[in-house]
């Protein structure tokens, strides 16, 4: 069997993120890029089917600019099998449109029987790719998924919506996204962290996936303004001396808030 | 005027959910408000499509499709690509909710249009519709518009306070829909039980608790001033991670994102991570020992003090406000 997980370099969340307010986009070079905790848990999901079937062979796939590699280093010495890069120039800003088709195209001949992303990134918390993945694909979506099984070629999960909790299954191959609810990712060994190194990484650009960079789709999301909006000021706090709870409720009744 | 489709999700008693009133008011600035529902074929829409008109649709098409309620998002995709092929309309609005998630992005690959997500505001300029974004927990304010198809628009909970006219009797169209597309099938479902608290992501007060509370047992603290606002229940990323609550309390950039009148934080550090969450709160009180904390750089009232004094004082002095 053979797992592509998708995994994304993102700006850290521990630290203070940057748009650029000419064009919209990130400042990558505001802060540090890390790789979405969310898709570590995908890949975490991944290797844990693969801790008791060594058969499966997991692949590691991101999209992004040349210092991406850095991400799929990290997922190979966690213990994916080997990476795919999607680089290209003219994918700078990709709209949301644009990167489905492009991650499309290069899974639709990777023989992939499970393909697994976070449910949303921390950056762009769109929460949509992996649904407009199946759709291109012609594949079944388990979308925000925790508890996830693989049996009988068939993948199954829970999965909570604002209205219900349901248990999903689709035939393989599928995509499934998943949430917080799997559990946390492993950290690298010291072997794995050799071992990466030796791993192969298959980098492709957009005429690789037999995408001219002008055939992206026509329909397109375009940023028109970008403001950074004032920080918030906040009031010294008080210490409590033994009044601040009547102290807090006159506040509240004073602002109206009670 | 062209139609401003609304795609609208159905509760597990076929109820309208709380996003119809907004998205339909958020419709009526960009064209004709036109409802789509997808139901079961046969089903009684009547309710449902009244409903529908006092939340402010001019008309209702209703789309029978036989696998809704058994696969996922499919139903609905192939509801809403049908009615567009109708009415070709200027814009789709959809709750930028887990199943509206999946059916927008599905929606936009099928129909070639382009999506603008979580939008906090939709307007019309000229021919564009443009959305306004919130991005990175509120630290920017971004507009966009969809260039060269048709803008399919999803639209974070809460965020539009706008509201149509009611309708009295909004002409039904009725639709016969072949579902196409692979999709996994729903084997079993429960519906969400109502706490009796308002729904976090849209509630007017969130009383949220943290690291401080120290223990399960002693978090009932946070549920009790929470109810004493008629307020819904959020936790730091520490707190869901200690096991005091479930994650689906989790505030922050991993989490809900929310936007209150009132952000009571308890016992809460105040990691960027957080604040990412909820410092677009209208007004933030802090109360936590540590007077370090970075969650006082963003309160407006912030108490330097142990939440198991400060609070149970303010239970009582709220108890005895509401009794004079």
């Amino acid at each position: 069997m053979r797992i592509i997980v998708l995994i994304k370099h993102v700006p850290d969340t521990w630290e203070e993120r940057v748009l650029d307010p000419a064009t919209g986009r990130l400042d990558r070079s505001a802060s540090e890029r890390v790789v979405d905790e969310i898709t570590e848990r995908a890949l975490e999901a991944a290797l844990a089917l693969k801790d008791s079937d060594k058969s499966i062979e997991v692949v590691a796939l991101t999209m992004g600019p040349g210092e991406s590699t850095g991400a799929i280093k990290k997922a190979l010495s966690m213990g994916a099998d080997s990476g795919i890069h999607l680089v290209d120039d003219a994918l700078a800003g990709a709209d949301a449109m644009t990167t489905a088709a492009t991650i499309a195209a290069a899974l639709r001949d990777a023989g992939a029987d499970l393909i697994i992303a976070g449910n949303e990134s921390t950056d762009g918390r769109g929460g949509m790719l992996p649904a407009m993945l199946a759709e291109h694909l012609g594949l079944p979506a388990l979308t925000f998924i925790s508890d996830l099984v693989v049996e009988g070629g068939r993948v199954r999960g829970e999965r909570a919506t604002e209205t219900a909790t349901s248990v999903v299954s689709a035939a393989l191959p599928a995509v499934v996204s998943i949430t917080e609810g799997m559990p946390e990712p492993r950290f690298p060994s010291f072997k794995g962290i050799m071992g990466a190194k030796k791993k192969p990484v298959a980098s492709h650009s957009l005429a690789d996936l037999g995408l001219a960079a002008d055939a992206t789709p026509r329909a397109a999301s375009v940023v028109l303004s970008c403001e950074p909006r004032p920080g918030r000021t906040g009031a010294e706090p008080i210490v409590d001396d033994g009044s601040a709870g009547q102290r807090l409720a006159d506040y509240l009744a004073q602002q109206r808030l009670v | 005027m062209t139609a401003a489709l609304v795609h609208i999700e159905l509760t597990a008693d076929g109820a309208p959910t709380d996003a119809a009133a907004e998205l339909l008011g958020a419709a009526t600035v960009l064209g004709e408000p036109v409802a789509v529902i997808t139901v079961a074929p046969g089903s009684d829409t009547a309710a449902l499509v009244a409903a529908l008109g006092r939340a402010g649709a001019a008309r209702v098409v209703v789309a029978e499709a036989a696998e809704v309620g058994s696969v996922i998002a499919t139903p609905q995709v192939s509801a809403l690509a049908a009615a567009i092929d109708r009415e070709q309309p200027s814009v789709v609005l959809l709750a930028h909710s887990v199943d509206g998630r999946d059916v927008a992005g599905r929606l936009a690959v099928r129909v070639g249009g382009a999506l603008a997500w979580d939008a906090v505001g939709v307007t019309r300029d000229g021919d564009r519709v443009v959305a306004a974004h919130s991005v990175f927990g509120g630290a920017y304010a971004t507009t966009s518009t969809i260039e060269g198809g048709l803008p399919i628009v999803t639209v974070r909970p809460g965020a539009i306070d706008a509201r149509a006219a009611a309708v009295e009797a909004p002409a039904v169209e009725r639709l016969t829909v072949e579902v196409s597309g692979a999709a996994a099938t729903i084997e079993s479902s429960t519906p969400v039980r109502p706490s009796g608290r308002p729904e976090l992501r849209t509630a007017k007060v969130v009383v949220a608790g943290g690291r401080g509370l120290g223990s399960p047992e002693k978090f009932a603290l946070v549920e009790q001033l929470a109810d004493a606002l008629g307020g819904a229940v959020g936790a730091s990323r520490a707190a869901v991670d200690a096991g005091y609550i479930d994650h689906a309390a989790q505030v922050g950039q991993t989490g809900t994102t929310v936007a209150p009148d009132l952000y009571i934080a308890l016992g809460i550090s105040g990691a960027i991570q957080h604040k990412a969450g909820m410092q677009t709160a209208k007004t933030i009180v802090a109360i936590n020992t540590d007077a370090s904390a970075p969650i006082f750089e963003v309160a407006d009232f912030g108490v330097v003090g142990d939440v198991f004094t400060v609070v149970p004082q303010l239970l009582d002095a709220l108890q005895s406000r509401r009794s004079a």
